[in-house]
C-alpha cells in the first residue's frame, strides 16, 4: 500500500472523533485517554469486545452519577455522532477510564464510611500504618486501647446489638470516675458475657472495664495475647488492688469456671463466689462494688454434657457438649440468639470500712454473701419479668 | 574522704564501662577492677587486679586496698561466654559466695552493691502484671541463669543478715538494652528473622545501658540499702518491638521455638536459653515505685526510648554486627 493512502486511512478515522488530532479529549490530561488511543487504528477490534464489561461501568456510574468528573466533558465534546457510539462502548476494551475508576472508588468509600468518608478513610490508613510500624502504646498490663476500641469493640457491637439485642438497666450505678469493682454472674459455656459486659460499659459510659481472668486464660495461646490486649489481667490480689487503686473499673466473675461450665439444668443458680478475694481487694482499696446480673447468657450454648477425661487430658476445666456441638461442627459454635438483659445494681460501698478490716474473714464472707444475694435476687426478678428466652 | 570501689567482672563490656564511669566520679577516689581475664578496651584510671573471685585471693585484695564499696556485677547470664554451664554456675554461685565471705571478714567494707536481674521473678501465666520487690517467682527456677541469680540473691540476703552494718543494695535490672549490649535478648533481636511464640505476645520492659551504669553508680555513691527493681517506664509487647525494629518475624509453636533455640545455641549463633523461651512466651513486668521513692533514681530512657536507641544502632548495619566486647569471662 502507498504511504499516502495509509495516512489517508488514519486521518479518516481520527478526524470524526472531533479532537482534530489534539490530545486529551476532554479528560484534562495531556495525553489522549486509552479509550481514544485504542479507537484510532483498530475500530473493528473494539467492536468485537463490547459485551465484556459494560455492566460494571454502568453500575459504577449509576452509583455516583453526580460526582463523576469525567462524564460531562464526554457528552459535550461529542460533535461527531457516528464515532461517538464506539467511543462510549470502547472503554471496556482495555479497562474503564481512570476517572470512572476514581468515581467508583469514591462511591464505594462513600458507601462504606458514610458522608465523612475522606476523613475516616485517612484515619483508617493512619491506623493501619501505626499498627504496622508498632507506633502505639500499651499500658502496664498490655492493654492496647486503640486496638480494643477500633477492632475488638467494633467486631462485638453487631453481635451485641443485632444478635443478643442487649437491654441495659441501671447504668447510673456505674461510677463515672474512680475505681470500682463490677461483680457479675458468669454463664454461657464460653465467657461471651464478659465480652458483652465490657462492650456495654464502654459504649454507655465511655470507660473501659478491665476484666480479671483465670490463669488458664493466660496459659492458652492466642487467647492470652488477645486478653491482655483487650485489657484483661490475671485474677490475683496484686493485680486487682493495683488496678483498683489506679482508678480503673475492674470486672470480676467470681464463679469462674464453675459458673460458665455448669450444666444447663442449673441455669441461673449462682455457684460459690470464689474465696471472696474480690471483696478483700475492694475493702483494701475502699472502692464500691457494683453487682451486675446478666440474663440471657445461660441459653447461648446450653451445656448438656461434658467429657471430663478429655478435659483432664487437655488441662481445661471442661469440654462442652451442647445440643449442637460438636454434632454440627463449626455450625454448632454459633450461639443461640437469646435476648439479654444486663442490670447493674446499686453499688455496695466499702469505704466505710477500715482497710485493715479486709483481714477479718467474717466481714469478707458477709459482704461476699451480700453481693451474691443481690445478684441472685435480681436474676430471679429479671427471669420473672422476661417474656421468653428469644423474644 | 573519697571512696575505694571494687568492681567485679570488668572484663565484660558493661563492667568495664561502669568501672570507667565510676572512676570519673568526684566522690570516688579509686576504682579497682577484678576479673580473671584482663578487660579488652580502655579502662582509664581503673586499676586492674587479675584475681579469680572463686578463691580466697579476693579477700586479700579487699584488705590490701582498703576497699569500702564492693560492686558485684559478674553474675553472667549465658554459659556460652564462660565455656559451659558448669563453669557458669561455678563463676556465678561460688564466685559470689567467696566474694561475700571476703566482705564478711573485711573490716573496711561498708557498702555492697549487687547487680541482679528481674529474671529472678521468672515468667509464668500465673504472674501478676507487675512484680514488686516483695514478690517472689511463682515457680522456682529449676536451672540456668534464673536459678543462679535466685541463689546468689539468697546468699546476699544471708550476708545482709550477718553484717547489718554493711549497706546492701540489690539492683534488679530489667533487660538491659542498648547499642553496645550483647545479651541473649539483644542477640535475639539481632537475628535476621525474629522467631516468636505463636499466639503469645509477651510484655517486655527494657533498661537502657546508660541507665544501668547510672543506677549502679547512684547506688555505690548513696549507699541506700534495699532491693530495687530498675526498669524504664512503660511496657512494650514483643510484636510491637519487632515492628519497630523493622525486622521480619515468624510465629512458631512454642516447642518449635525451643527446638530452634537449642539448635542455635549448639551452632553458637545465639545464646537462646530455655528460660528465655518462657520470657518470650509470658513476658514480665516489674513495679518501679520503690526505685523512685526510696532509691531516688530516675531513668533517663523509657522502655520505648531505650528500644528506639537500640534500633537506631541496629538498622544501618542490617545483619549481625560483630559484637564489641561480647563478654568472655
Amino acid at each position: 500500500m502507498p504511504d499516502e493512502a495509509r495516512h489517508g486511512a488514519r486521518d479518516a478515522v481520527v478526524i470524526p472523533i472531533g479532537t482534530g488530532g489534539r490530545p486529551g479529549r476532554g479528560s484534562g490530561s495531556a495525553r489522549p485517554s486509552s479509550a481514544a488511543r485504542n479507537l484510532a487504528p483498530a475500530a473493528p477490534k473494539s467492536a468485537r469486545k463490547p459485551p465484556g464489561k459494560p455492566p460494571k461501568a454502568a453500575a459504577s456510574s449509576r452509583r455516583t452519577p453526580s460526582t463523576d468528573p469525567a462524564a460531562p466533558p464526554r457528552t459535550s465534546t461529542g460533535s461527531a455522532t457516528e464515532a461517538q457510539e464506539p467511543a462510549a462502548g470502547a472503554p471496556p476494551t482495555t479497562g474503564i477510564p481512570v476517572g470512572e475508576w476514581l468515581s467508583a472508588l469514591q462511591g464505594a468509600a462513600h458507601e462504606v464510611f458514610g458522608d465523612d468518608w475522606e476523613r475516616r478513610l485517612a484515619e483508617l490508613m493512619a491506623f493501619v500504618r501505626r499498627r504496622l510500624e508498632g507506633d502505639y502504646e500499651v499500658d502496664d498490663y498490655g492493654f492496647d486501647r486503640e486496638l480494643t476500641e477500633r477492632f475488638f469493640m467494633a467486631a462485638l457491637r453487631p453481635i451485641a446489638e443485632k444478635w443478643f439485642r442487649l437491654e441495659v438497666r441501671g447504668l447510673e450505678n456505674i461510677p463515672a470516675e474512680g475505681g470500682a469493682l463490677v461483680v457479675s454472674n458468669h454463664s454461657g459455656t464460653v465467657p461471651l458475657d464478659g465480652l458483652m459486659t465490657m462492650l456495654t460499659v464502654h459504649d454507655h459510659t465511655g470507660r473501659f472495664l478491665r476484666p480479671l481472668g483465670a490463669d488458664l486464660v493466660f496459659r492458652l495461646p492466642v487467647v492470652s495475647s488477645l486478653a491482655r490486649k483487650g485489657g484483661a489481667t490475671l485474677a490475683c490480689t496484686e493485680d486487682a488492688e493495683r488496678m483498683l487503686s489506679g482508678g480503673d473499673l475492674v470486672g470480676v466473675w467470681p464463679e469462674g469456671f464453675k459458673g460458665i461450665g455448669k450444666p444447663f439444668s442449673e441455669r441461673y443458680k449462682l455457684q460459690r463466689f470464689g474465696r471472696g478475694g474480690f471483696v478483700s481487694a475492694a475493702l483494701r482499696t475502699g472502692v464500691p462494688i457494683v453487682p451486675l446480673s446478666v440474663v440471657g447468657a445461660e441459653e447461648i450454648y446450653p451445656l448438656v454434657g461434658n467429657v471430663p477425661s478429655l478435659a483432664r487430658l487437655l488441662g481445661v476445666p471442661y469440654i462442652p457438649i451442647t445440643p449442637f456441638f460438636p454434632w454440627l461442627g463449626p455450625l454448632g459454635l454459633v450461639p443461640l440468639p437469646s435476648k439479654w438483659i444486663l442490670e447493674f445494681g446499686e453499688p455496695i460501698r466499702t469505704d466505710s470500712y477500715d482497710p485493715a478490716e479486709a483481714e477479718d474473714p467474717m466481714l469478707v464472707f458477709n459482704v461476699t454473701d451480700q453481693v451474691r444475694e443481690t445478684i441472685q435476687h435480681t436474676l430471679f426478678d429479671l427471669l420473672r419479668e422476661r417474656d421468653g428466652v428469644f423474644s | 574522704m573519697g571512696r575505694v570501689v571494687l568492681v567485679t567482672g570488668i572484663s565484660r563490656d558493661i563492667g568495664r564501662r561502669f568501672a570507667r564511669a565510676a572512676a570519673g566520679d568526684p566522690s570516688i577516689d579509686r576504682v579497682i577492677g577484678v576479673d580473671v581475664v584482663p578487660p579488652r578496651g580502655d579502662i582509664g584510671d581503673v586499676s586492674f587486679v587479675r584475681a579469680d573471685i572463686r578463691n580466697p585471693v579476693i579477700a586479700k585484695v579487699i584488705a590490701k586496698e582498703d576497699v569500702d564499696t564492693v560492686v558485684h556485677m559478674s553474675v553472667i547470664a549465658t554459659p556460652g561466654s564462660a565455656g559451659g554451664r558448669g563453669t557458669m554456675k561455678e563463676l556465678n554461685v561460688i564466685g559470689s559466695m567467696q566474694l561475700l565471705a571476703a566482705c564478711q571478714k573485711s573490716t573496711t567494707v561498708e557498702r555492697l552493691v549487687v547487680k541482679s536481674t528481674t529474671t529472678v521473678y521468672g515468667s509464668s501465666p500465673r504472674d501478676p502484671a507487675m512484680f514488686t520487690e516483695d514478690m517472689g517467682p511463682k515457680r522456682l527456677p529449676s536451672s540456668g541463669y534464673g536459678k543462679d541469680v535466685f541463689e546468689v540473691e539468697g546468699y546476699v540476703r544471708g550476708f545482709a543478715r550477718r553484717r547489718p552494718d554493711v549497706d546492701v543494695t540489690m539492683i534488679r535490672a530489667a533487660n538491659v538494652i542498648g547499642p553496645h549490649v550483647s545479651s541473649p535478648l539483644t542477640n535475639y533481636f539481632r537475628l535476621p528473622v525474629v522467631p516468636r511464640v505463636l499466639g503469645f505476645d509477651p510484655r517486655l520492659q527494657f533498661l537502657h545501658e546508660d541507665d544501668l551504669l547510672r543506677v549502679l553508680r547512684h547506688a555505690a555513691v548513696t549507699g541506700i540499702p534495699g532491693t530495687f527493681n530498675v526498669a524504664g517506664d512503660g511496657v512494650m509487647v514483643l510484636s510491637q518491638a519487632v515492628r519497630r525494629l523493622g525486622r521480619p518475624s515468624v510465629a512458631l509453636p512454642s516447642f518449635a521455638v525451643g527446638r530452634l533455640g537449642a539448635t542455635m545455641r549448639q551452632a553458637r549463633i545465639s545464646d537462646f536459653s530455655p528460660e528465655q523461651l518462657g520470657f518470650l512466651t509470658y513476658g514480665r513486668g516489674v513495679d518501679t515505685t520503690r526505685m523512685r521513692t526510696q532509691l531516688g533514681f530516675e531513668p533517663r530512657f523509657t522502655t520505648a526510648e531505650a528500644f528506639a536507641d537500640f534500633c537506631r544502632e541496629l538498622s544501618p548495619a542490617g545483619g549481625s554486627r560483630p559484637m564489641e566486647g561480647a563478654g568472655r569471662a
